[in-house]
């Protein structure tokens, strides 16, 4: 019989290997699941892996998708490693698009490039306020975080709704639920002709050393992961564990709503019923998938926006649902956590309970001999 | 007053699927396992139960595929945290995001189907009653049989062994593990019932409630059903009226559109997610109220012998 076996320290090899593993299994699932739907699995794989990197058009459009989930998913990596869970980050990051949007559409023909700072700066303060409503609820009502921060993506949903089916409708676009399309001066400025990269690639990667710096080489840092490991001992320390749910959520929340921000100000350049896109749920994958560490959220990222441009790809060149996407981001969740058993315990096979039990002269024998042993040890 | 007996009766309906789905969760939490994957759950279960009452025309084999796969996914999930320890709270989320993605997946066959016509029901004699009869009397038996179930779990929980062990074993596992019951696989077993009964109410979300496939069409019920059972204390016969009032809710928002009240439509959909919020905030707001209800061990993993 298999036998957990707690291991006397966590494995370092396993929290590296255990992402690795659970992409194996993933991929194994995923190809029986072509097989079935009668595709050739070999073409899916090729579709899901290889395609997206293939140009260097593709890598572009990779990068532009793993962008907003990397942003989100440093946010949340320090939410979960202080013991946070914020899971609506999804309706920060459409709150943040609506704020950056209401400041894109102040833009006249004479206003500078400058105003994309504050556009920016709109959506950071848009997902903090979202997230801050979270905050405030947890720390003076003791109500739950999960649970509000989700109900909270149904009414950041809602109020986008109202938004371009009403007074923010673009009153030329022929009826359509949208915002006017933003200005030029407004656009988030691209790094290269003929591709979709905009500065917010740059941006995140400069946040990924931002990030590392704060949570390995800071005293709020170590507070927030003091928290999130042991609450006793951070409250034995002094350390309050209501600045860490402030920090976590407003850090989260400003990140989505900058992602969010990015979105509207750049490949978007407007307002549409389509602005949440899902990024906020696959971050928190994101986020686990890259070990809640800055670094490793790149990695995780990446792959994420694989699977997205995958199962776009699926879609046309396959004939298959979209949402295939979906079934692999949860079932990539769901192994990693299974594997990530292998960090903390060790699987040992035992011999069956039944050929092992001792008779009971044997059990008084054993019993002796532990307490002969124990005795000596000590 | 014919319009009120129906919003009435509407009330009972949309609560009847939440009451189902929270008294589901509520036996997993009185295990001391929180499952935030009712959601995907409640959605795979739902395309399950509408893809089997499309193609047996049956709605109670409809009922059990839902139940069967809610179980089923349930199972995966109780595996995981109960014998890998995995986080209870990102397991459950894992189920959520991959039950989404997996009903949407398996779901767009069904998306343009239509059921049979949808059978209507009255009790006789009662049903002819005025007012009372339109608001009580015409509902699918499932919504009686949620009332049955809330009453038959309010025994079980205090007043049958069984009850007590399952209640124990949320409270205090070690103690109930050092009184030689089998913890981890009582919990499994009440995450199956739970999950079942999330199940059961998802199908009947999608073949009798709405009736129709649509992607993501359970719309927040999991997770308000989630918070149901905090609202109610983890009281079977609070969840109840929770429920109901939720139903309510739910249904005045369709009532008010159909009066033609001037509020954008939008911020009356918003109702039941911001009823969902005040609702947590009023009753968590005495953290020691909370505190003695909760069963003590939830949400934290048992590993015997660790």
């Amino acid at each position: 019989m298999l036998k957990l076996e707690t291991r006397p320290q966590a494995s370092r090899v396993m929290a590296i290997a255990s992402p690795l593993l659970a992409l194996a299994i993933t991929v194994v699932i995923g190809t029986i699941l072509f097989v079935i739907l009668g595709k050739d699995p070999l073409r899916g794989l090729y579709i899901f892996f290889v395609e997206p990197a293939k140009s260097l058009y593709a890598l572009s459009e990779l990068a532009m998708k793993a962008t907003p989930l990397l942003l989100i998913a440093l946010g949340l990596s320090v939410c979960f490693r202080s013991n946070v869970w914020n899971i609506g980050a999804e309706g920060q990051f459409i709150i943040g698009a609506i704020f950056a949007s209401g400041v894109a559409m102040q833009a006249g023909p004479s206003t500078g490039r400058w105003i994309v700072i504050f556009v920016l700066l709109a959506g950071v303060l848009g997902g903090m306020l979202w997230a801050g409503i979270v905050a405030l609820l947890r720390d003076r009502f003791n109500a739950s975080e999960i649970l509000v921060s989700l109900m909270l993506v149904y009414v950041a949903d809602m109020v986008l709704s109202y938004l371009v089916y009403g007074p923010w409708k673009d009153p030329a676009g022929y009826n359509f639920p949208q915002t006017i399309t933003f200005l030029k001066s407004t656009q988030v400025p691209r790094l290269f002709d003929g591709s979709r990269v905009n500065v917010g690639l740059p941006l995140a990667l400069v946040l990924v050393a931002v990030f590392w710096v704060l949570l390995f080489r800071t005293y709020a840092g170590f507070q927030l992961q003091v928290g999130g490991l042991a609450p006793a001992a951070a409250r034995y320390a002094g350390f309050s564990s209501r600045k860490a749910l402030w920090t976590a959520l407003l850090l989260s929340g400003g990140m989505a709503g900058l992602a969010g921000a990015l979105e509207a100000a750049g490949p978007l350049g407007q307002l549409t019923p389509h602005v949440p896109a899902g990024y906020g749920f696959a971050a928190i994958i994101v986020a686990f998938v890259g070990r809640l560490h800055p670094v490793g959220a790149i990695f995780a990222a990446v792959l994420m926006s694989m699977f997205y441009i995958g199962g776009e790809l699926a879609q046309s060149r396959l004939g298959l649902p979209k949402s295939l996407t979906g079934v692999f981001q949860g079932l990539l969740l769901f192994t990693l956590l299974a594997c990530d058993t292998l960090i903390h315990y060790r699987v040992r096979w035992k011999g069956t309970p039944h050929a092992a039990r001792p008779t009971p002269a044997a059990v008084s024998a054993s019993t002796a001999t532990t307490a002969v042993t124990t005795g000596k040890g000590a | 007053m014919e319009g009120f007996a129906l919003l009435l009766a509407a009330t009972f309906n949309a609560g009847t699927v939440l009451a189902i789905a929270a008294l589901g969760l509520l036996i997993n939490e009185r295990a001391g396992i929180v499952n935030l994957g009712a959601e995907g759950l409640m959605l795979v279960a739902a395309i399950a139960g509408f893809a089997t009452a499309a193609t047996t025309g049956n709605d109670w084999l409809a009922f059990a595929a839902g139940a069967g796969a809610g179980a089923l996914l349930a199972a995966l999930f109780g595996i995981l945290v109960i014998w890998l320890n995995t986080n209870q709270y990102a397991t459950g989320l894992a189920l959520s995001l991959f039950g989404t993605g997996f009903s949407a997946f398996v779901g767009i066959k069904y998306t343009q189907a239509k059921l049979s016509e949808r059978p209507h029901f009255e009790i006789p004699g009662l049903a002819d009653i005025p007012f009372i009869g339109p608001a009580m009397f015409r509902q699918h038996p499932m919504v009686y049989l949620a009332v049955l179930l809330t009453i038959a779990l309010a025994w079980f929980l205090y007043r049958s062994r069984a009850g007590l062990v399952l209640r124990a074993v949320g409270e205090s596992p070690e103690s109930a593990h050092a009184l030689g019951y089998p913890v981890r696989r009582i919990r499994l077993l009440a995450v199956m019932v739970g999950g079942a009964l999330c199940g059961v109410a998802g199908a009947y979300i999608s073949v009798i409630y709405t009736p129709l496939w649509v992607e993501g069409m359970i719309a927040g019920k999991g997770w308000i059903a989630l918070a149901l059972t905090t609202f109610a204390t983890w009281r079977p016969a609070r969840v109840l009226l929770g429920a109901y009032l939720f139903g309510g809710v739910t249904m005045l928002q369709f009532h008010l559109q159909g009066e033609g009240v001037q509020v954008p439509s939008q911020f009356l959909t918003m109702l039941p997610y911001l009823a969902t919020i005040v609702v947590l905030v009023l009753i968590s707001r005495n953290a020691n109220f909370i505190k003695v209800n909760m069963p003590a061990s939830i949400g934290k993993p048992f590993f015997p012998g660790s």
